[in-house]
């Protein structure tokens, strides 16, 4: 811990902050407001969207991930990978299976 | 057995433990309990994992018992269900997962990249009390009524059919898996961070590139067993309905969520088992490995593949075709990293100066049993026959060659290479080559008559077969006693070296890692001094030119 060359902390400023927090307030009402809206399949669509969006500012705002070393960039990603591999790996299954015998 | 020989013990009548090391630094039982100290973690998780193994042990002596027989007539099929459980469950979370990594991995890595202790000593320490937090709890749930779902906790049966510990064993499982999160994160974090000067990537020994290929399956597959846990958890307690068809849910999408941990759950055991193996080759050759940095990429290219393969534990299981052709292909691939491995030991091998201690005899089992193991992965890998084969006792003996006649052969392998380092002492030679030995050939009598009983038909977990595959059992029964002679063997004669075994010396293998370069049993703070690395792993020539050095400075 002892070595700063290794952390420079960036000050993230607390005007930033509010910011996302106002973004992370609206895009919940956004949601809230979704829910009355029928849009058939597009319903669960847009509510994951909309909280990919929120996931992704807490990440690199909050959790500071935006002003980190591109090891911690590299850590994060990882795991996004592994998710989508997890999902997306699944999900063929899923949609393959209707299609029955080859 | 050869007499030539590589061991260089000090002169017996004069060399002595050296008064100050990490063991002798502090006494009582809160010095340990509370201790920082990579090395006494390593050495409370050895015994913890120990007595794991030999309930889990004893566990599977009932079930091979049970079967000496064609009738259900020692246990009741329901206990039968519970036995066969609770061995998995014990054996996969509470030793193979934690074996190396957190005894051997937690003792050496420090040492072999010149730290002083890991990155995160107290979350070091924490991760053995989750892990022992959950051992009770695992055993608590066993001895109040026992789990009868299979190690793999399949749903529907986990959540809508069996009354049994399902959320007790869960609970513990989930808390286990966060000991081996910490564990591989500390291991991640002190790789990139803590090595000192001159040791680069590529002068790591490859012991510490297993580890890393390791801790990274450990922190991305294990939050997945977590979900998939506490969402059987929420299915029994609330039913939430996310496996449940009449909910809009699919049983399927648990096995999803299990295998895609537990693929990768069976690197996370057999990467650290390899990655003693390339020690213990090299030693016992005097050879540097060959193909370094294959080998090394090898590991991570294992720990990446092994991501993309899950879906091969469920051919059966009503995937789609066209996942099960995708899922197959893959499975190949996969075999390539560690055939990669095995031929680079082989190489190794090839005009070395090769001699047979203990770890040896445990490496050349490793080679010959990991090998007969993978291979038959590949056949329950093809789609074809896997179809045939799934769920009978070819799978068990698969399974059982990779975990027990690789792992457990790499363990005791390590666990006989770092005992003189770990204790100071060194263990009986005659008798450890006569268990190795003993160990080999009652593993091959328990396993290897299961593949012809699977290929044969006789399916897996049930308490009754028919009466034509009695012979074939009883080999296997018969085997699993010899099997058990191997591994008290080992537990004795280690106790006894604690107090007579003949003093080690620094470098009693002439090894040439930096865990050898310094007294054994080590100082708390490992190094006077932070090293300077200033040659490759496994030169050999480097440590017979330190070896004159200290002759002229001495003469
Ligand atoms: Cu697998």
């Amino acid at each position: 811990m002892s070595e700063h060359s290794e952390h420079e902390h960036h000050i993230v400023s607390p005007k930033v902050y509010v910011a996302i927090f106002a973004a992370l307030l609206i895009l919940t009402g956004l949601t809230v407001a979704a829910s009355y809206l029928e849009m058939g399949v597009f319903n669960a669509v847009v509510a994951l969207a909309i909280a990919v969006i929120k996931a992704t500012l807490v990440v690199l705002f909050f959790m500071h991930v935006k002003y980190s070393t591109k090891l911690t960039k590299l850590t994060v990603g990882a795991g996004l990978f592994t998710f989508i591999v997890l999902v997306g790996m699944t999900l063929c299954d899923y949609i393959t299976r209707a299609w029955g015998r080859w | 057995m050869s007499s030539a020989t590589i061991v260089n013990l000090p002169d017996q009548s004069t060399a002595r433990i050296p008064k100050m090391n990490y063991l002798s630094k502090e006494n009582g039982l809160l010095s340990w309990l509370l201790t920082g100290d990579h090395k006494r973690i390593a050495i409370l998780y050895l015994i913890s994992i120990s007595f794991f193994f030999f309930i889990g042990g004893a566990l599977a002596g009932l079930i091979r018992l049970e079967l000496l027989t064609p009738q259900s007539d020692l246990l009741a099929t329901d206990t039968y269900n519970k036995v066969f459980s609770m061995h998995g469950i014990i054996m996969i979370f509470f030793f193979l997962v934690p074996s190396v990594p957190a005894t051997l991995g937690n003792f050496l890595i420090p040492l072999m990249i010149g730290a002083k202790d890991l990155a995160l000593p107290k979350i070091n320490l924490l991760s053995w009390y989750l892990y022992v937090g959950a051992g009770i709890l695992a055993i608590y749930a066993m001895i109040t009524g026992g789990v009868d779902t299979g190690w793999t906790f399949t749903t529907p049966l986990s959540t809508h059919y069996v009354n049994t510990n399902v959320i007790t064993t869960g609970i513990a499982i989930f808390i286990a898996g966060f000991s081996s999160i910490f564990t591989g994160l500390n291991f991640i974090v002190t790789i990139h961070k803590m090595r000192c000067p001159g040791m680069t990537w590529f002068r790591m020994p490859l012991f510490v590139w297993g580890h890393y290929a390791t801790s990274i399956l450990m922190v991305l597959g294990t939050p997945v067993l977590a979900i998939a846990l506490v969402l059987v958890i929420l299915e029994r307690t609330v039913g939430i309905g996310v496996f449940d068809p009449a909910k809009g849910g699919d049983p399927l999408l648990f096995q999803h969520l299990f295998w895609f941990y537990s693929h990768p759950a069976v690197y996370i055991m057999i990467l650290p088992g390899m990655a003693v193996i390339s020690e213990v080759i090299s030693t016992f050759s005097r050879k540097r490995v060959f193909g370094y940095t294959a080998v090394a990429f090898s590991s991570v290219a294992i720990a990446v593949f092994g991501f993309f393969v899950w879906a091969h534990h469920m051919f059966i299981m009503g995937i789609s075709n066209y996942s099960v052709l995708i899922f197959s292909l893959l499975t190949m691939l996969v075999a390539v990293p560690s055939a990669i491995k095995i031929f680079n030991w082989a190489f190794t091998l090839y005009k070395g100066s090769i001699t047979f201690e203990t770890p040896m005899l445990y490496a050349f089992g490793f080679m010959g049993l990991f090998t007969i193991g993978g291979m038959t992965g590949i056949f329950l890998g093809t789609s074809g026959t896997d179809i045939h084969l799934t769920e009978t006792y070819f799978i068990v003996a698969h399974f059982h060659f990779v975990m027990v006649g690789g792992m457990l052969m790499a363990f005791l392998a390590g666990l006989h290479f770092w005992w003189p380092k770990m204790t100071g002492r060194m263990y009986p030679e005659k008798i450890s080559q006569l268990a190795a030995l003993v160990t080999f050939i009652g593993f091959n009598l328990t396993f290897f008559p299961q593949f012809i009983l699977g290929t044969l038909g006789m399916p897996r977990r049930y308490a009754s077969y028919p009466p034509e595959f009695q012979v074939l059992n009883v080999f296997s029964t018969a085997g699993a006693t010899i099997l058990g002679v191997g591994y008290l063997l080992p537990v004795l004669y280690l106790t006894w070296s604690l107090k007579y075994g003949e003093i080690a010396g620094d470098n009693p293998w002439q090894a040439t890692g930096l865990e050898w370069q310094m007294q054994s049993p080590p100082l708390t703070e490992n190094f006077r001094e932070i090293p300077i690395m200033d040659h490759e792993a496994y030169d050999y020539e480097w440590l017979e030119r330190q070896k004159e050095k200290e002759v002229a400075s001495v003469g």
